[in-house]
C-alpha cells in the first residue's frame, strides 16, 4: 500500500525530476536509503569502537571488584557506588574544584573584555590576538612543566617580582589556598585563549551594520556592548559557561603534572586515577568515573533550565 | 516511538553489553626449564625492561652481543618502557607482553602462576640465590632479580666532614645534630626530600626491618598497627618529620628536582638524601659529568643501633620472569639466568649480587668495617601488606601519605604528628579486621 503512494507521489511530479524518467526503480530508491547510512559506517564505526564501547566497558567494570589486571573479577552489585556515596572523603575533593570555577568565572571576564576591545579597530590587533591566543597550541603538560620553573623558588616569577622591587620569600605551591591558586591561574592562562576566539567569532559575526545603525542612533562602546554584543553572542557564552563547569569539576592535566595531588591539589580526577592506578581499585574507580560523568550531566541540565537557549534575533 | 527515544534505548542496550575483560592470564601454569644444550636454544625474545637509559645507549645490545656467544641461536630484543607499571598493567590483559618482563606490583602474588612460568622449585633455588621468597608460590618461584638493593643515606662526605661529623650517626638524634652542624657551618641543604619527584619518599618505606634489625618486620606489619610507639616505620617517620619541621630540609619542597640533586649532591649544595644502593652509581656518574671527586658520595646506614651494631636491609629489585604465554621458554629461561649469573650487570652497577656465594660490592666496604650487619627480611606477609595496603587506601608504598608527613611538619597541612601515624594505624587495622588471612 504505501508502496504505490510512494509511486504515485513520485510519478505526480515528474516535471520537477527532469533526469529520473517516471517512478525510479526497486534497486535504486534501496540504494538512495543506504548511501547517508553507508557514508556515516566509517565514522560510527570509530565512534563506537573508541568513545561507546570503552565507556560500555567502564560502566560494566563499575558493578565489579576487578583490580586491572586479575583475570578473575567478581559481580558486586552497587557496592561501588554505595561506597562513593557513602564515604565523604571521596567527595572532599570537589571543593578544589571551587577554586577552578572562580578561575573560570575571571577567564570568561578576560576572554570577554579582549574579545571586544580587540573586535573594534585597534592598533596590532592581529598581533594581539596572536598573542592571546598561543597558549592553547601549547601541549598542557609543556604548561605544566614550564610552570613548575615559574614557581620554583627563586625560579621566573621570583625574579620578575625582584626586577619591580618585590623580594618575596612565598613558596608559591607550598600551602592549600597558594598551590590551588597558583594552579587555577595556570589553567586561566592556558584556556583563556580558545574562549577569547570562540568571543571574537560570534561577535564577528553579528553583521557591521547593526553597529552603523547604533552610532547613528548615537550608541557609545558600552551600549553596543550592552545590547547589541551580548545578546549577540548569549549561545556562545552559555556554551562556554557549561564548558567551564565542566572543565572546573574535572580538573586533570596541570594539576597532576605540576604537584600530582600534594598540598590540597587533588581533584575528582586525579583521585579516580590514584585509585585505579596506585590501589588498584578500578572498579571503584570506574564507579567515581561514571559518577562524575552524571555530576556534569546534572550540572548541565541545570544549566539549561535557568538559563534556556532561545534564539536571538538582532536585525 | 520517536528517533530520540530509539537512539535512546539503544545507547542504554550497549551500555548494559556485559564489559569484554582481558583475560591475559591462564589458568594453567608452566614452567621455563633451563636449556640443557646452550648451542641448541633458538628464538626471538622480546625482553621488557625500565631501564631506558641503557636501551638508548646501547648497553642492553652489549649484554646481548655477550649472550650471544653462549647462546647463539637466540635473538634478543629490547623494550624500555618509561611508565612500566602503568603501561605493563595494561598489556597484561593481553598475552603479548614480551618472554622476559619485571613482575610489576599490581600482580597478586596468588596470580603470579597465571601470568608466569616457575623458574623451580625454591628448595632448589634457594641454595643458590637470595631474596627467592619474594617471588614463591605454592613452593615454586616465579621471579629472580638481577641485582639486590639496600636502602640508606646517600651523603656527600666532604660537606659531613666540614660540619664535623666523621662518625655515623647512631641515634635519630645524632642524626638531627648532625643536620644542624651542616646548616650551620657550610652553606649545603642538609636534607634533601624531594618532595615533588613523590617516590623518593616511598623508600622511607624501606627503613622497615633496619631500626630493630628484625627479619620478621613485615610479618609485623601485617598483624599490627605499623605505626605503634616506637615501631620501625613510626621511628623512620618521626626521624622525617622532625627534619622537615627543625628546617633542616630544603625551602620549598613542593618545587624540588630530583634529576636536578644528583649534580647538587656531588657538588655538596646537598648534604643527605635518603635514596638506596641503586642510586650511587647514578650519584657518581653525575659527580663525574660535574666534574668533582665522585668519591665525594658515601653511603650510611639509618642511625639505629641494636647490639651496638647498625642493621641494614637487603631485598630485591625488580624480579624478570618468563611470560606464561611465551613460546621461547627455554630461551627465555636462558637469558633470565645468564643476566643473574654472568652478565655483571650487578657489578656494573655497583649492586648487591643476588648470587649468595658473591662479594660485596667495592662501596659498601665501610659497611664491613662499621660491621654492618644485612638481614633479608622474610616475606612470607608481603602479599597480606599489599592487600591491606590497598583496600585501606594507606599507601605504605606510595607518596601520598609522606607528602602529608612533609606538608605536617612544614605547618601546610594543620594537625599534629601524633593524630596523623594515630589516624594511618587507625585505618590500617581497621582493614586488617576485613581482610581474611
Amino acid at each position: 500500500m504505501t508502496d504505490t503512494t510512494e509511486k504515485a507521489t513520485l510519478g505526480a511530479t515528474p516535471a520537477t525530476k527532469v533526469a529520473a524518467p517516471a517512478p525510479a526503480p526497486r534497486g535504486a530508491r534501496v540504494w538512495r536509503l543506504l548511501t547517508p547510512w553507508l557514508f556515516l559506517l566509517a565514522p560510527l564505526a570509530l565512534l563506537i569502537t573508541f568513545t561507546y564501547a570503552p565507556i560500555a566497558n567502564m560502566v560494566a567494570y563499575s558493578f565489579t571488584d576487578w583490580d586491572g589486571v586479575s583475570p578473575e573479577l567478581h559481580y558486586t552489585g552497587g557496592e561501588n557506588y554505595e561506597e562513593i556515596f557513602t564515604r565523604e572523603d571521596l567527595f572532599q575533593v570537589f571543593f578544589v574544584s571551587g577554586y577552578y570555577l572562580a578561575a573560570s568565572a575571571v577567564q570568561i571576564a578576560a576572554a570577554l573584555y579582549f574579545a571586544t576591545i580587540l573586535s573594534f579597530n585597534v592598533r596590532f590587533r592581529n598581533f594581539f590576538k596572536g598573542v592571546l591566543f598561543f597558549p592553547s597550541l601549547i601541549n598542557s603538560v609543556a604548561i605544566a612543566f614550564v610552570f613548575l620553573y615559574f614557581f620554583q623558588d627563586g625560579g621566573t616569577f621570583d625574579t620578575v617580582l625582584g626586577l619591580f622591587g618585590y623580594h618575596t620569600d612565598h613558596a608559591w605551591l607550598g600551602t592549600p589556598v597558594s598551590a590551588n591558586v597558583s594552579l587555577a591561574s595556570v589553567s586561566v592562562w592556558r584556556y583563556m585563549g580558545m574562549n577569547f576566539v570562540l568571543f571574537l567569532g560570534a561577535i564577528q559575526s553579528i553583521p557591521g551594520e547593526v553597529y552603523e545603525a547604533a552610532e547613528l542612533d548615537g550608541a557609545n562602546r558600552w551600549h553596543q556592548f550592552r545590547h547589541i554584543i551580548a545578546p549577540g553572542i548569549k549561545p556562545v557564552l552559555t556554551l562556554t559557561v557549561i564548558l567551564s563547569v565542566s572543565g572546573s569539576l574535572s580538573a586533570f592535566e596541570i594539576p597532576y603534572i605540576m604537584t600530582g595531588g600534594a598540598t590540597g591539589t587533588e581533584t575528582f580526577v586525579i583521585q579516580t586515577v590514584k585509585l585505579a592506578f596506585q590501589f588498584n581499585k578500578t572498579g571503584l574507580a570506574s564507579a567515581a568515573a561514571v559518577v562524575l560523568l552524571l555530576i556534569i550531566l546534572a550540572v548541565t541540565w541545570l544549566q539549561r533550565r535557568i538559563v534556556p537557549d532561545d534564539r536571538v534575533d538582532l536585525v | 516511538m520517536n528517533r530520540r527515544t530509539v537512539l535512546a534505548l539503544a545507547v542504554g542496550a550497549a551500555l548494559l553489553l556485559p564489559g569484554c575483560t582481558g583475560t591475559g592470564g591462564t589458568s594453567k601454569g608452566a614452567d621455563a626449564k633451563a636449556p640443557d644444550d646452550p648451542a641448541k636454544v633458538s628464538g626471538n625474545i622480546t625482553v621488557l625492561t625500565v631501564r631506558t637509559d641503557l636501551v638508548q645507549d646501547g648497553t642492553m645490545k652489549k649484554y646481548a652481543a655477550e649472550f650471544n656467544k653462549i647462546y647463539p641461536k637466540v635473538k634478543v630484543e629490547f623494550q624500555a618502557l618509561t611508565n612500566y607499571e602503568a603501561e605493563i598493567k595494561i598489556r597484561m590483559n593481553t598475552e603479548d607482553y614480551g618472554d622476559v618482563l619485571l613482575i610489576p606490583g599490581v600482580i597478586k602474588k596468588s596470580d603470579y602462576p597465571k601470568f608466569f612460568a616457575s623458574l623451580g622449585t625454591q628448595a632448589e633455588r634457594s641454595k643458590k640465590y637470595r631474596f627467592t621468597d619474594f617471588t614463591t608460590v605454592d613452593g615454586k618461584v616465579y621471579g629472580q632479580t638481577p641485582v639486590g638493593v639496600m636502602p640508606g643515606f646517600v651523603y656527600n662526605k666532604r660537606v659531613w666532614k666540614e660540619a664535623g661529623v666523621t662518625k655515623w650517626p647512631t641515634t635519630p638524634a645524632e642524626f638531627l645534630a648532625g643536620l644542624k652542624a651542616i646548616k650551620s657551618k657550610t652553606d649545603a641543604i642538609p636534607y634533601y626530600t624531594n618532595f615533588a619527584a613523590q617516590w623518593p619518599l616511598t623508600s622511607w618505606t624501606f627503613v622497615n626491618g633496619s631500626v630493630h634489625c628484625d627479619p620478621q618486620a613485615t610479618t609485623k606489619i601485617a598483624e599490627g598497627d605499623p605505626w605503634a610507639k616506637g615501631s620501625d616505620l613510626r621511628v623512620g617517620d618521626t626521624l622525617l618529620y622532625d627534619i622537615v619541621k627543625q628546617g633542616l630540609a630544603e625551602k620549598d619542597p613542593t618545587t624540588s628536582n630530583w634529576e636536578e640533586s644528583k649534580p647538587r649532591t656531588a657538588k655538596g649544595e646537598i648534604a643527605t638524601q635518603w635514596l638506596g644502593t641503586w642510586a650511587i652509581v647514578q650519584f657518581q656518574d653525575a659527580a663525574k659529568k660535574a666534574g668533582v671527586n665522585p668519591d665525594d658520595i658515601g653511603f650510611m646506614p639509618f642511625p639505629a643501633q641494636t647490639d651496638g651494631k647498625y642493621c641494614s636491609t637487603i631485598g630485591p629489585d625488580y624480579n624478570q620472569a618468563v611470560n606464561v604465554h611465551s613460546k621461547h621458554k627455554e630461551a627465555a629461561r636462558a637469558w633470565i639466568d645468564w643476566f643473574t649469573d654472568k652478565s655483571g650487570y650487578d657489578k656494573d652497577n655497583l649492586a648487591i649480587s643476588p648470587l649468595k656465594d658473591a662479594a660485596m660490592p667495592e662501596v659498601l666496604e665501610p659497611y664491613e668495617e662499621e660491621g654492618v650487619k644485612l638481614i633479608e627480611l622474610d616475606d612470607s606477609a608481603g602479599a597480606k601488606v599489599k592487600l591491606i595496603d590497598d583496600e585501606s587506601e594507606v599507601g605504605i608504598n606510595k607518596p601520598e601519605y609522606r607528602q602529608d608527613l612533609v606538608d605536617l611538619a612544614r605547618g601546610a597541612k594543620k594537625g599534629s604528628l601524633d593524630d596523623f601515624l594515630a589516624g594511618l594505624g587507625n585505618k590500617w587495622t581497621e582493614t586488617q579486621k576485613t581482610v581474611g588471612d
